[in-house]
């Protein structure tokens, strides 16, 4: 602690960084690095932790061992998983119960614990590093890489790695105009979304005449499935932190904001304090490092409107009114928060710009492709086995992410469909798997980059169920402003459902396209103008199967409960009387060994039995 | 002064105009619903619809709210425009059937069919009450309330609120609650009582004669260029 409560200078602040990248390469404890985001919690990493504490301090192996918590590693489907340094072993679905054979055998002995070793699925073979597992080799961390290694609630372990030296190397050698040059020359673009050029916005809202600018970073991550932005600032808000200071800096900003959704305590939480131990130390307030440069920042909680991801919207959050879009322009760079020039990016983007610093334009230009540049976080989840953040570069293919990084599909079942960037991204089927990911292709492809979420469905996925869904979503989250969001996405969730109950009529799908076209052309804000897309891309390449709905009332996935019917195979059933008790409106009765008999009438559909029947004795018609 | 492109004709507009206003100056005619002099802008209806910008790479924006910009091109009348718009009387209809005001729109703009569910809930949400009351009778006494398919007009807490005077300045400016239509055929819902009796349209026009009868707004026929623009498209691309 002789470090905080004293303003320091560039010089002290650079010495502060050699001293703790010293520390850290001269630790000689074995580290157990424990995942600890929302999700690592959620699995009941902190009693792993709780545990493993007590078991050191019982064996007094206080000077030997040490426990690091950390955020989230990016591989959920292994939470809670442990890191030991320095051999790099990586275990998972670590239980309370392991901690003792964790610091007994592998701390102490270096002996591998082979239940705790991740196995490939489709190999079959264990991986004692993570760097051997599948997940990992094929991404390019070089954002999200530094969760592993640092605690987020010390600073100073973020000095460790090198942090902040960006934002020294810009206050001390670089004019704000240099720094605009090298991320325009780096190509970088706007991960919330829509990919605009982040150089070039950085300009407008440098170029922007006023006696006050502001910039906001956008933590208001609401597409479901999708929580890159959370992990990042919770496993280490002080790199976007760093981003932001540099950006205003070089935008010429003297306030900014971070919107941050209630919903995310841990961010929230994290982010809080990183904040309070940069004013601490003098890289943030008045009078940044010595360098003339004053910049503070505060946090801005929303209240759980998916709209206000929305940059105008968001600002109009900020100022206290209804979090409602309206026209632009003027956009925020000329006219945004208390009508002053404005810079938003959301949290993926601050979070890259300290590495375009340290590693220069070039370097960064290198990885991706022609027009996007760098890497990108993606949530992979759904139908999946490797559930997780992963961070590839730009270009790289569906296919790869999905069955290299992603391991393929569970069970073996079919591939159908992803669908990328949130309720307004569209679903892709398997002859786009080779697509290479860019903002363009993926535009082109019908859906959107987004932020980041991908969403795997299998072959049990109906497609006019998804869309449903993500109608539903959106005729609730669309503000309510312009008439073709708002109804129109509720008459589109209409005849959707409509049809998912069978009842669909010849005509519907010709004015369900017509009608997503409309409310495509007509919408003023984001939302609005890509909310057809799940409708209009999953008509787009599933076209035969809305048409089953409508024509033939078939579900041919066996997902609209309305479509479908559940019958017992008689020659199959062993009358085990496995699914007799699962069954909640009591629709199967039978004897031990006798053939069981399912009640149509009283069937509600909940696939309960299917799901109990190890023999596959229940049918989906 | 800036100078604006509106359907191939070139204009000069003052500084701080919206397309809307251009147009009106010029005697162009954009339909407009949730828009009024007196009031600040919204955007909401979507009606007043207009297409900006050089093919391919145009979009749809509502004149009442986009400001104009030097070397601004604008279109009122495109395909796009007309199909977007009639769409958006469709939906309005099946909202508020018994507005007059919502069925001469449908019966201008040749809206003959209403395929959805009609809900006679009255209320469009264009919001004209609640900026007449902030505005004009400084009452701020009703606001919009939740979100999404949710929203509504309602005074806050929903009990009546104090500084409402009963001025009745909410009524006079809907256009759905104060006229009422008295002709919806009933199978149909939409009356189509008083469609446009004068033959506006042929079946293609000559552009000159169509500016200045205002033509193409009412989507009987398509204009001539854009048509074979589409037919040398699907030609060049086969």
């Amino acid at each position: 602690m002789k470090n905080t409560n004293k303003k320091n200078s560039l010089g002290s602040l650079k010495k502060i960084i050699k001293e703790q990248k010293q520390a850290r390469n001269a630790e000689k404890k074995i580290t157990l690095t424990v995942s600890a985001g929302t999700c690592g919690q959620a699995r009941g990493s902190m009693e792993v932790i709780d545990f493993l504490n007590k078991t050191i301090k019982q064996k007094k192996l206080e000077d030997r061992i040490q426990v690091k918590v950390t955020g989230c590693h990016g591989f959920c489907e292994a939470e809670p998983n442990i890191i030991i340094q320095p051999d790099d072993i990586f275990y998972q679905h670590v239980k309370p119960k392991d901690s003792k054979d964790i610091i007994e055998k592998t701390a102490l002995n270096n002996e591998i614990i082979d239940r705790l070793l991740y196995t490939d699925p489709s190999t079959k073979e264990k991986a004692k590093r993570g760097n051997d597992i599948s997940f990992y080799t094929k991404q390019k961390r070089l954002v999200l890489g530094d969760n592993v290694l640092i605690d987020p609630t010390d600073i100073n372990d973020y000095f460790s790695i090198g942090g902040y030296s960006s934002l020294v190397k810009t206050l001390e050698n670089l004019t704000p105009e240099q720094v605009i040059d090298t991320v325009k020359s780096s190509g970088i673009r706007g991960r919330g979304g829509a990919g605009f050029p982040t150089g070039a916005k950085w300009e407008f809202t440098r170029k922007a005449k006023a006696d006050v600018k502001y910039i906001i970073c956008n933590a208001d991550e609401g597409d479901p499935g999708a929580y890159m932005d959370r992990s990042l600032m919770e496993g280490n808000p002080h790199r976007v932190l760093e981003g932001m200071i540099i950006g205003a800096y070089a935008i010429g900003a003297s306030e900014g904001t971070i919107y941050i959704r209630d919903e995310y305590p841990l961010a929230l939480q994290n982010i809080t304090l990183a904040l309070q131990q940069a004013r601490d130390f003098g890289i943030l307030g008045k009078n940044i490092l010595g360098s003339g440069f004053s910049l503070e920042i505060n946090i801005v909680k929303g209240a759980g409107a998916f709209v206000c991801g929305e940059e105008t919207a968001l600002i109009a959050s900020i100022e206290g009114k209804v979090g409602e879009p309206r026209q632009r322009p003027p956009f925020p760079a000329v006219e945004g928060l208390w009508r002053k020039p404005t810079n938003i990016n959301n949290v993926e983007t601050w979070g890259n710009i300290p590495l375009i610093i340290e590693k220069g334009a070039d370097w960064y230009s290198q990885i991706g492709t022609e027009k996007s540049k760098g890497t990108k976080i993606f949530s992979l989840v759904g139908k999946i086995n490797n559930t997780g953040l992963v961070e590839v570069p730009m270009g790289i293919t569906l296919r790869e992410i999905i069955f290299d990084i992603g391991g393929g599909i569970p069970k073996d079942k079919k591939f159908k469909a992803v669908q990328t960037g949130g309720p307004s991204g569209g679903c892709l089927p398997e002859e786009k798997l080779d697509l290479p990911i860019d903002y363009e292709s993926l535009t082109k492809a019908g859906s959107i980059m987004g932020s980041g979420g991908m969403i795997v469905m299998d072959e049990n996925t109906c497609m006019v169920d998804v869309a449903k869904y993500f109608l539903n979503f959106l005729r609730d989250e669309s503000c309510g402003k312009c008439l073709s969001c708002r109804e129109g996405t509720q008459r589109m969730w209409e005849i959707v459902t409509k049809i998912s109950e069978g009842k669909g009529e010849e005509g519907d799908l010709a004015l369900l396209e017509e009608l997503a076209h409309a409310v495509k052309n007509a919408s003023m804000c984001g939302l609005g103008q890509t909310a057809a897309n799940p409708v209009l891309s999953t008509l787009r390449y599933f076209r035969d199967e809305y048409e089953a709905h409508v024509i033939d009332k078939k579900c041919p996935a066996g997902v609209c409960k309305d479509l479908i019917k559940y019958t017992i195979l008689e020659d199959k059933c062993t009358g085990c009387m496995a699914c007799i008790k699962p069954c909640p409106v009591n629709a199967i009765s039978g004897e031990l060994k006798k053939v069981h008999t399912l009640d149509e009438n009283k069937c509600i559909r909940c696939g309960a039995c299917y799901e109990a029947c190890n023999f596959d004795a229940i049918k989906i018609e | 002064m800036i100078n604006v492109k509106i359907n191939n004709l070139d204009v000069k507009a003052e500084e701080g105009w919206t397309i809307l206003e251009t147009a009106k100056f010029y005697g162009l005619e954009i339909p407009t619903l949730c828009y009024n002099e007196g009031l600040s802008v919204y955007g909401g209806c979507r009606l007043c619809l207009v297409e900006i910008g050089e093919k391919p790479n145009t979009k749809m924006v509502s004149s009442c709210t986009y400001p104009v910009s030097e070397g601004l091109v604008v279109h009122t009348d495109t395909k796009r425009v007309i199909q977007t718009r009639r769409m958006m009387i469709e939906l309005m209809l099946s909202v508020a059937p018994n507005s007059k005001t919502i069925q001469d729109l449908a019966s201008k703009f040749n809206v003959t069919q209403m395929r959805f569910k009609a809900r006679n809930e009255e209320c469009i949400l264009c919001g004209l009450c609640v900026r007449m009351c902030a505005e004009q009778m400084d009452g701020k006494a009703i606001g919009f309330q939740n979100r999404g398919h949710k929203r509504r007009i309602s005074t806050p807490f929903d009990v009546r609120s104090e500084v409402c005077r009963l001025c009745g300045g909410c009524m006079y400016i809907c256009p759905a609650c104060q006229l009422r239509c008295h002709g919806p055929n009933p199978d149909t819902d939409v009356c189509n009582a008083c469609l446009t009796m004068d033959p506006t349209c042929i079946d293609t026009y000559d552009e000159l004669q169509c500016w200045m009868y205002d033509a193409g707004r009412c989507g009987t026929c398509v204009r001539e260029e854009d048509e074979k623009k589409e037919a040398n498209q699907e030609i060049n691309k086969k």
